[in-house]
């Protein structure tokens, strides 16, 4: 079978990403540009139609990539094929964003009228440039009555670097000007390069995930040749081979094609049964007629923020297994491994890309699986540097080994940007500040302060982000990527419950937090451990040093006051609802700690 | 075989809802009364044909508002019991009664049909309290209804609901006072509880309205004990107080787990067929119920044989909140736990009774579910 040509030649395709800090209305524009094209009629939109997934609809937020192919009669009379990937904004996510960028020539910068430019905004334009993309900066929500687009396009100019004339004020909520973004769309960006539809196929593997009804389905883009149903290919990095049996686009609707072209993106189906058998970032060539070099590919994703999760009832230890496995089919980012503990029995310790990633993955495992789980408190990766020279990952406080053998623990340092409006900015310094940072620059970009700071990771993953937005109302915005490794004081605290140690509760943290943590937890412990028929006391320690004690006096009243012939079944429920309440806690000696407890006093910050 | 047999009859309808109140009942604009009458006489005859005959040593009235039954309904049922079962004499027979006018002036009727002990539910004796509580009446109007009562009837018990919301010790100690006046042989004095699914459990998780409860509801409950104690009525349940032979019959029944029929909407029953103890439990729904009953003669829903192991514990969980304790003649349970019990005063133990001390009694539903967990 020969290949067809292009249902539109090169020239006519755009393939473009828009890119956004959050919440500045990525998902909201491409609706709009997907139904100004026709893509759906009026009665099958809803709102976001690309956030699919339950978690991402309820938190308003996009988690995976999306790509849509659009067509559009511009004014010049000819049709373009438009192909559009909406992307995660969210920090944690920017691994995702990067490899969207990579299957495209340009980028829609949106920014939102009333916010102006964020953390985000920049960490993604960076990104965009890096992929020699064209950009198009997009002022989005002009509709509202806080637009200030005058000031919009200053920070583009003089905090992005691009000129502000160029930016396109438009609202995707209204759709206004929306005509004026798809002719700039396929005026400004440009069409994709160098591709030949005779040449040996090369595509790129841009995502993949798990679809119940048609296995894996691979997100591809073609640069040379073309792909096609029956077609034998080879995946240049795993070498497997495979027969390509669909073809297809989303429009959003999933339409089926005999083929895809160069410059061209949509997804296939190769019978493949296991989404680790499919590498992103991977090449995917002919069999017969292998191309000689395959594309770059992408750096794996490096998680950096770890918490292990234990199944309250323990017979659910399998149940976690298998749903995480099935998490992780659409999530190579999400890695775990075994973790047995004294306390909670067996469970994972799993590594995330960030906090939010972690508390997604958490509520996905409880609600699409009905899991209850026992979060721990989430660390990062200490590097412990031994007396005898060797060197030790330390994944989980639990594991830190004796002191005396220790000569030197290394925790890892991030680079953080914060923009925020002025007035805040006293707060998050001395945010910064009490979190062991080092600042390293300040600057004002109109009446916005940039704010660069080196922080400790391990003081980020409690509540900063929390800590941040509270201190300035929301209106503060926040980047960061991993530095470097750096040596410091660091101790491991644990908590006693009537002198056993919990092991959930074992946290690394720099001497000088130590005791107020300590104290904290103690305090925060005795208010969330329900009152139980013996007295309690909770401590804090450093090695065998305590720091830290609270005690929680026994229960004095606890009878239900009106109790007839009737009331024995109730009663006995109310009994049994107790005993089951039990099952969701867990003994150290003779105390039950509720599910509750651990993770409020995990999710513990400062107050 | 004549053993003893209690019999309740529930009444699932009230005027309107109180705010704190899950039992079963409903408002309802139409009542048939002459279906009820039949609906109960026939549920009646079915547990007369199916459980084992005793001899009937209380009938108690429940709701709902009972006191909205019209007499004669009473006095069908009364006489439909003693057509079917051999009713003690002297049998307990009790009405629960809403402390309106309009329930008052039924009274009299009442004593007529047969009823010799009423109920009243007074919960307050301040009138801004009575209207938080959703009541209908005033705390004068209750103190009428008592009269009334006085003069009909050889025996009354009063309902009182303290720890209320924003409510202080001080306040409770000048109520309870005040109301220690109008007490005479028995009372019931209940701490609020918040029930999930009605008003007061949303406006409570809200925070509309804090309630005394753990150390708080302790010092409530403690203060009312010493007060019930100096004025020579100790409690003999949990919320039960009465002068030596004024206890309620009925209610003993429950707490000393003795066999029981009950009939009407929601109703609930402990009772022996071919030997062996069942529990049993009517439909709720009135409508649902009266259904039943015309198609099948009943309105059961369950009706669960209960192992030896279950028992125990059900006769324990009513046992221990009764002074007297439980007569224990084997113990299964957990020595261990058991012990430790004791050693922490909750829990005594004597040749063949169980018994809860006073600081047991207090934390009863934690102690069970720690003997039991
Ligand atoms: N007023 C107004 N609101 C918008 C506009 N675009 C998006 N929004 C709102 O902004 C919020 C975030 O939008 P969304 O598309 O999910 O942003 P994303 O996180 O960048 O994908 C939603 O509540 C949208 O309804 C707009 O043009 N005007
Ligand atoms: C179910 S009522 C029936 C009697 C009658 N309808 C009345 O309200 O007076 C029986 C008693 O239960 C008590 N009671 C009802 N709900 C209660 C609650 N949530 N907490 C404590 N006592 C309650 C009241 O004292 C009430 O008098
Ligand atoms: S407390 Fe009495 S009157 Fe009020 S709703 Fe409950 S049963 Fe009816
Ligand atoms: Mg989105």
């Amino acid at each position: 079978m020969s290949p067809a040509q292009n249902t539109h030649p090169l020239e006519h395709i755009r393939n473009f990403a828009i890119i956004a800090h959050i919440d500045h209305g990525k998902s909201t524009l491409a609706d709009r540009l997907i139904q100004t094209c026709g893509g759906l009629e009026e009665r099958e939109m809803s709102e976001q139609v690309l956030d699919n997934m339950d978690i991402e609809r309820e938190r308003g937020i996009t988690i995976k990539a999306q790509t849509v192919r659009l067509l559009y009669t511009a004014k010049d009379g000819i049709e373009y094929q438009l192909n559009l990937m909406d992307t995660p904004g969210h920090v944690d996510f920017s691994y995702e964003v990067s490899r969207s960028l990579a299957s495209c020539e340009g980028s829609l910068l949106i920014v939102d009228a009333s916010q102006g430019v964020e953390a985000q905004t920049l960490a993604n334009v960076y990104m965009a440039m890096e992929n020699d993309h064209e950009i198009v900066p997009v002022i989005n929500k002009i509709d509202l009555p806080a637009a200030d687009i005058d000031s919009a396009k200053e920070a583009i100019e003089n905090v992005i670097g691009l000129p502000a004339d160029e930016a396109l004020p438009v609202s995707g909520k209204t759709g206004e000007e929306i005509d004026d973004l798809l002719e700039a769309i396929v005026k400004r960006l440009p069409c994709p390069t160098s591709q030949d539809l005779t040449a040996p196929t090369k595509a790129l593997l841009v995502d993949s995930w798990y679809d119940s009804y048609l296995g894996v389905v691979i997100l591809v883009r073609v640069i040379d040749g073309y792909l096609a149903k029956g077609q034998k290919i080879r995946f240049m990095g795993t070498k497997a081979t495979r027969d390509i049996d669909r073809v297809g686009i989303f429009t959003p609707k999933k339409v089926m094609l005999d083929q895809l072209g160069p410059g061209e993106m949509g997804f296939i189906t190769a019978g493949i049964k296991d989404i680790s058998d499919t590498k992103v970032g991977d090449t995917l060539t002919d069999e017969k007629n292998m191309c000689d070099t395959p594309l770059e590919g992408f750096k794996p994703s490096i998680p950096m923020v770890f918490c292990s999760l234990f199944p309250i009832d323990n017979g659910e230890y399998e149940k976690l297994r298998d749903s995480l496995a099935r998490l992780a089919l659409n999530d190579s980012s999400l890695i775990y491994e075994n973790e047995n503990s004294q306390a909670l029995g067996m469970g994972f310790r799993c590594g995330f890309l960030g906090l939010l990633h972690m508390e997604i993955i958490q509520e996905r495992l409880e609600r699409e699986f009905d899991l209850d789980l026992i979060p721990t408190a989430p660390s990062v990766v200490y590097h412990i540097h031994m007396n005898n020279g060797t060197m030790i990952e330390l994944y989980n406080p639990v594991d830190m080994p004796d002191v005396v053998m220790i000569n030197e623990i290394h925790e890892p340092w991030i680079k953080a940007t914060i923009l925020t409006p002025d007035e805040y900015l006293g707060g998050l310094l001395q945010l910064c500040q009490e979190r062991r940072g080092e600042q390293l620059n300040l600057t004002y970009v109109g009446d916005r302060a940039m704010l660069e700071y080196r922080l400790p990771l391990n003081e980020v993953v409690f509540d900063f982000y929390d800590r941040l937005k509270s201190i300035s109302r929301g209106y503060a915005s926040f980047d960061y990527h991993v530095d470097d490794y750096k040596t410091e004081d660091l101790v491991r605290l644990s908590i006693l419950v009537n002198g056993e140690s919990i092991d959930a509760l074992a946290m690394i943290v720099h001497r000088s937090q130590a005791e107020r943590r300590g104290r904290q937890l103690c305090e925060r412990l005795k208010d969330l451990i329900p009152r139980q028929m013996f007295k309690i006391a909770i401590q804090a320690a450093i090695g065998g040093k305590i720091i830290a004690r609270e005690s929680l006096s026994a229960m004095r009243k606890d009878v239900t006051a009106k109790c007839y012939g009737g009331d024995i079944s109730r009663k006995k429920k109310l009994l049994d609802k107790q005993k089951k309440g039990k099952a969701k806690m867990r003994q150290y000696g003779n105390v039950d700690i509720p599910q509750s407890a651990f993770i409020a006093a995990l999710r513990m910050g400062d107050e | 075989m004549n053993k003893p047999l209690s019999l309740y009859i529930h009444w699932p309808f009230c005027l309107s809802k109180c705010p704190y109140c899950d039992f079963n009942s409903h408002v309802a604009d139409h009542v048939d009364h002459d279906v009820w009458l039949d609906s109960f006489k026939t549920e009646l005859s079915y547990f007369k044909n199916t459980v084992e005959g005793g001899r009937v040593v209380s009938i108690f009235f429940g709701g709902g508002t009972p006191s909205l039954m019209k007499p004669f309904v009473v006095e069908g049922i009364l006489t439909h019991i003693h057509d079917l079962w051999e009713v003690e004499a002297g049998c307990e027979i009790t009405l629960e009664a809403n402390p309106t006018s309009i329930e008052a002036d039924k009274f009299q009727a009442f004593r007529e049909a047969g009823i010799n002990r009423v109920s009243i539910g007074v919960q307050s004796l301040n009138d801004q309290d009575l209207k938080f509580l959703g009541r209908t009446h005033s705390a004068q109007e209750a103190i009428k209804a008592i009269e009334i009562a006085d003069k009909i009837f050889e025996r009354r018990s009063l309902d009182l609901i303290y720890a209320r919301p924003d409510q202080t010790l001080q306040g409770w100690e000048e109520e309870l006072t005040r109301a220690l006046k109008i007490i005479k042989g028995h009372v019931s004095l209940y701490q609020l509880t918040i029930e999930q699914g009605t008003p007061f459990y949303t406006a409570h998780k809200r925070g509309d309205f804090s309630v005394p409860q753990s150390d708080k509801g302790a010092d409530f409950y403690e203060l009312t004990q010493a007060m019930m104690e100096r004025a020579g009525m100790p409690a003999y349940e949990v919320s039960n107080h009465a002068i030596k032979g004024q206890e309620s019959a009925h209610n003993l029944t429950y707490w000393r787990y003795g066999s029981y029929i009950g009939v009407g909407p929601g109703a609930h029953g402990r009772v022996s067929i071919q030997g062996q103890k069942h529990a049993t439990r009517i439909h709720c729904a009135p409508a649902i119920w009266l259904e039943r009953v015309r198609e099948k003669g009943h309105g059961l829903q369950a009706c669960d044989p209960l192992s030896q192991e279950v028992q125990q514990s059900e006769a324990l969980m009513m046992g221990l909140r009764l002074n007297e304790g439980v007569h224990i003649e084997e113990i299964n349970l957990d020595k261990g736990r058991l012990n430790h019990l004791i050693e922490e005063g909750d829990l005594e133990l004597s040749l063949y009774t169980l018994k809860a001390t006073p600081q047991g009694r207090l934390r009863l539903n934690s102690v069970l579910s720690y003997l039991y967990g």
